[in-house]
């Protein structure tokens, strides 16, 4: 065995069965007597449902059942919950408006379940939702964030005026506007996050099962959190209480945030399980998640920075427009808000910032978070704005930067905008991704591609993201219906090898191995005697499961914390056995030794005298060597960086291609460097895909135009670079390990880094700002004058 | 209802199916082969990639029908006897080139095809071009890319023996 704990590029113990086609997906699950799900959805964006006939649907062959809105309604079936509730500026809450699992009276987004056939095969059902007769009346609508608010706008919902989900701010906007009213520069942006969609590669499945004898339900979901799930649908939605629902979330293929939330398809299928008295299967196909997993980003804003003579930074202000969709999904509130604008700190000491966010409802798929959240908007936004200032004043934006950077010895940091940063270090990461990008020999970089006809520029992104969102206490005062801990229990089996269960699920990350790293660090278990199991609250106590790169940072605290009641019991077990005092039992390398002496038992030793109690301080001591533990974090972690990317452009054809990119990011403690990497990879992957390629694209109706992979431009092989990933990391400094996140970092650092590289590279054609994505017509046009 | 015999595997079957079913479809819910996968419902993201004589083939593409008489490979079929991982297996676990698994059978079947026509090696520019036809969402293609160029020599050695 060689070195296998904290720090090893083991490779991981997962692959084996996805590589040789063993994975247990959802849709590899099939149950005894299983129907299949269609869901009949919407084509139109906002119409009132006068009549659905069903007769001829519900008579075709293999016909199980029809349901529609009402039949959930006539059930008690409640809508889909909302997470996090937003207080608007005057301190009244946020317009919640009902979310029916089935559309009932009015649909509201292309996408919106109408019905669902259910039928004996796949093909059963869908031809027979063909049969199905829905008479709509279609009513105004609109797609775009600004047409929201605009004057006569259609209403999303009856009630909520002006389609206002919430008015929301942060920050004294007088000390902020008194400050902009003194400053030597203010530099003003407009700019747009665009909407993007997930694209796991896995669709979603549910699965629902009910058993006759017990009356118990099972749900098998492409879920990131399953106890979530459990809770929201159970407590919320079909009204089953937790010791009577079950659910599984087993291999899931990647989720990158839309595989969080709580979806009508679940319900729908447990929900009907349990009519019909047999499993009923929902798989989505590709179409169906184009127009059904929650969107991402979807942020119009205006930027303004003020700053002083020198370059200094005074003042942020900022007005923003986020795109709630049709429905709230469930945590699309607390988005655009706690992890977009406790953010707009960034790694600068700007003094005052004044936010204030305006959440609207549009006739459009439901928006929640996608990978980083909140933080990728918040970084674009500033990191947009820094070059631009650079641009209106003259200054050098890399000096810019650092004349404005928190400095390494100012942590704790207390930002204007409510976070309090423990730990970072901006100037180092600065100055080695300049080194690694070799920053200095760019010119003469350029002046060779302009040789072959090619426009090369460079841009950077020094950013600052929160990951590990918590304390339970402090989100719950800010809106959060949930606490935000996570739940370890390590079992040490009477041999010696270990289980750990843990409510953190793996989807893609490898948490199989890394967090089985953890158990050979701490308890010297060698790697192949340790299993990570995860996904199935019938097998683990709880958990919140996993999104915001918390995995690590909470869940492996947790584990920490499991493992140190299981040192401290382990070392009581010693004492006894080794007839010395408990403060004498030292615990390292898989042994408890005798201070001082060569007595010692291995963990082994124990665990066998913990479950075979012969010889045992049972007095004192319950027998077995299982220990579960809850960790709340004191504070998020902030993991952060600099990206630097390169682009040449062909100014025939405005093709951009990204010739290096360099991510130097600081993560904390790195428990398997090679998935750190291929976390940061996949992350900066998804962050030039926002930032050349991807977009959700609407008409103004609400028709969604890049509904497939024949239009919403997923970035493959030869879009890409290799990329250059290293981290220097400074420790964090309220958990356990010293962990920040490394999930998100690549997607949240690399968007403004390649939009900068863009701006640098036509700044010979007066391009002062480019919205994402910059794609070849765009960029092609603007080199023919076309804007 | 029509059928279809065909050799899976190494193993003969022949099995009734409606004439709209797709190979993927035989493949997943006739003959319970769960490891491809169907990842869109427009040929493009490549989940669903197997050798049908040994050429590979989105069989999600391919009417189960159209397959009568074909040999066909999947992701299942590709380890020894003995469970020894095909090169490019071993190379993706080697090089960290899978994240959530998903997309691995497809991408692995296309990559062997992919080297297996380009005997006289392949630069990291023909090995992405080569990978057109495969999404992957997780790893960014950067580590995929150094497995297939380090399960090349490899398996042409083989080949060679």
């Amino acid at each position: 065995m060689g070195f296998e704990g904290i720090g090893a590029s083991v490779r991981r113990k997962e692959d084996l069965r996805f590589l040789s086609g063993r994975g247990n997906y959802t849709d590899d699950i099939n149950r005894p007597g299983q129907v299949y799900a269609f869901i009949k959805r919407s084509d139109r964006p906002h119409a009132t449902i006068n009549r659905i006939d069903t007769t001829e649907a519900a008579a075709a062959p293999g016909v199980v059942a029809v349901f529609t809105g009402p039949d959930m309604a006539a059930d008690g079936i409640g809508g889909l919950p909302c997470g996090w509730q937003i207080h608007n500026k005057d301190g009244s809450p946020m317009a919640e408006p009902p979310h029916p699992v089935i559309a009932t009276g009015k649909v509201r987004h292309v996408g919106d379940p109408v019905a669902v056939v259910i039928a004996e095969t796949k093909q059963q059902a869908k031809d027979a939702a063909e049969l199905l007769v829905i008479d709509y009346t279609d009513l105004p609508s609109m797609a775009e964030t600004t047409d929201a608010i605009a004057p006569g706008a259609p209403e999303v919902h009856d009630g909520v005026a002006g389609n206002i989900c919430y008015d929301w701010h942060i920050g004294d906007q007088a000390v902020v506007d008194a400050v902009f009213a003194k400053a030597d520069h203010v530099v003003k942006l407009d700019l747009v996050n665009n909407r993007l969609i997930p694209n796991a590669m896995e669709p979603r499945v549910a699965l629902g099962d009910f058993d006759t004898s017990s009356g118990d339900f099972t749900l098998y979901t492409t879920s990131q959190n399953p106890h979530v799930i459990r809770l929201l649908m159970g407590a919320f939605v079909l009204h089953i209480p937790e010791n009577k629902l079950r659910v599984v979330a087993p291999d899931v293929g990647g989720g990158f945030g839309s595989k969080i939330y709580h979806y009508a398809e679940e319900a729908i299928v447990t929900w009907a399980a349990g009519k019909l008295r047999r499993p009923v299967k929902w798989t989505a196909e590709r179409s169906e998640s184009f127009m059904s997993d929650a969107h991402g980003r979807d942020h119009v804003s205006t930027a303004e920075l003020a700053l002083d003579k020198d370059g200094i930074f005074l003042g942020l202000r900022i007005l923003t427009v986020a795109n709630m969709g049709a429905y709230l999904s469930t945590f699309a509130p607390c988005v655009p808000t706690y992890l977009y604008a406790t953010l707009l700190a960034g790694v600068y000491k700007t003094p005052v910032i004044y936010c204030n966010v305006k959440a609207v409802f549009t006739n459009t798929v439901p928006v929640d978070a996608y990978r980083g959240a909140g933080r990728p908007e918040a970084t674009f936004l500033l990191e947009r704005l820094v070059d631009v200032a650079a641009h209106d004043t003259g200054l050098d934006r890399l000096e810019l930067r650092r004349k404005n950077f928190i400095p390494a010895d100012a942590f704790p940091y207390q930002t204007p905008v409510a976070l309090q940063y423990d730990s970072g270090d901006y100037q180092t990461t600065l100055r080695v991704a300049l080194a690694n990008a070799d920053w200095d020999g760019f010119e003469a970089r350029r002046t060779e591609a302009k040789s072959r006809g090619k426009l090369r520029g460079i841009g950077i992104s020094t950013y600052l993201e929160a990951c590990g969102i918590a304390p339970s206490a402090v989100v719950g005062s800010l809106g959060a219906r949930a606490g935000l801990y996570e739940v370890a229990e390590i079992r040490v089996h009477p041999t010696g090898s270990v289980t750990v269960f843990t409510g953190t699920h793996s989807h893609g990350q490898g948490h199989e191995t890394t967090l089985a790293q953890l158990v050979v660090d701490q308890l010297g278990v060698p790697l192949s005697q340790v299993d990570v199991v995860h996904g199935d609250t019938a097998k683990i106590p709880f958990g919140m499961g996993t999104y915001g790169s918390r995995s690590l940072a909470v869940g492996g605290s947790a584990m920490v914390k499991a493992m140190d009641k299981i040192i401290t019991k382990g070392k009581k077990i010693a004492a006894h056995l080794m007839e010395a005092a408990v403060e004498d039992i030292e615990f390292a390398d898989n042994k408890f030794t005798v201070a001082g002496t060569d007595k010692s038992k291995t963990l082994t030793d124990i665990s066998l005298a913990a479950y075979v109690p012969h010889n045992y301080p049972i007095e004192e001591l319950e027998p077995g060597l299982d220990e579960t533990a809850f960790y709340d974090p004191k504070n998020f972690t902030f993991p952060g960086g600099c990206h630097v990317a390169e682009v040449e452009i062909d100014p025939e054809t405005g093709v951009v291609a990204v010739v290096n990119f360099v991510a130097v990011d600081d993560v904390g403690r790195v428990v398997n460097p090679m998935i750190v990497e291929g976390q940061v990879q996949g992350g900066v992957a998804q962050g030039i895909g926002q930032a050349l390629l991807e977009s959700a694209v609407y008409d103004k109706s609400g028709q969604l135009l890049s509904g497939s992979y024949m239009d919403y431009t997923m970035p493959r092989a030869d879009n890409l670079p290799n990329f250059q990933v290293s981290t220097e990391n400074t420790m964090c400094t309220h958990n356990p390990l010293g962990s920040k996140g490394c999930g998100e970092v690549g997607a949240i650092g690399s968007p403004p880094a390649v939009i900068n590289a863009v701006v640098d590279a036509l700044k010979d054609y007066g391009v002062r700002h480019l919205d994402m994505p910059a794609t070849a017509p765009k960029l092609w046009s603007i080199m023919q004058g076309a804007h | 209802m029509p059928q279809v015999s065909l050799t899976v595997n190494g193993k003969k079957h022949t099995v009734q199916v409606e004439a709209r079913t797709l190979l993927v479809e035989l493949l997943r819910e006739k003959l319970g082969l769960t490891g491809t996968h169907v990842g869109c419902d427009t040929s493009q993201c490549g989940a669903c990639v197997v050798h049908v004589d040994g050429i590979s083939a989105k069989s999600c593409t391919m009417l189960a029908l159209q397959a009568e008489g074909t040999d066909v490979t999947t992701i299942e079929g590709l380890a020894a006897a003995d469970g020894t991982l095909h090169p490019m297996q071993e190379m993706f676990r080697e090089h960290h080139a899978l994240q959530c698994g998903f997309c691995t059978p497809g991408m692995v079947m296309s990559a062997i095809d992919l080297v297996n026509s380009h005997p006289d090696g392949m630069t990291e520019k023909e090995i992405r071009e080569g990978l057109e036809g495969n999404l992957c969402r997780c790893t960014g293609y950067h580590n995929i890319v150094k497995a297939i160029a380090a399960a090349h020599p490899l398996m042409h050695a083989n080949a060679a023996e």
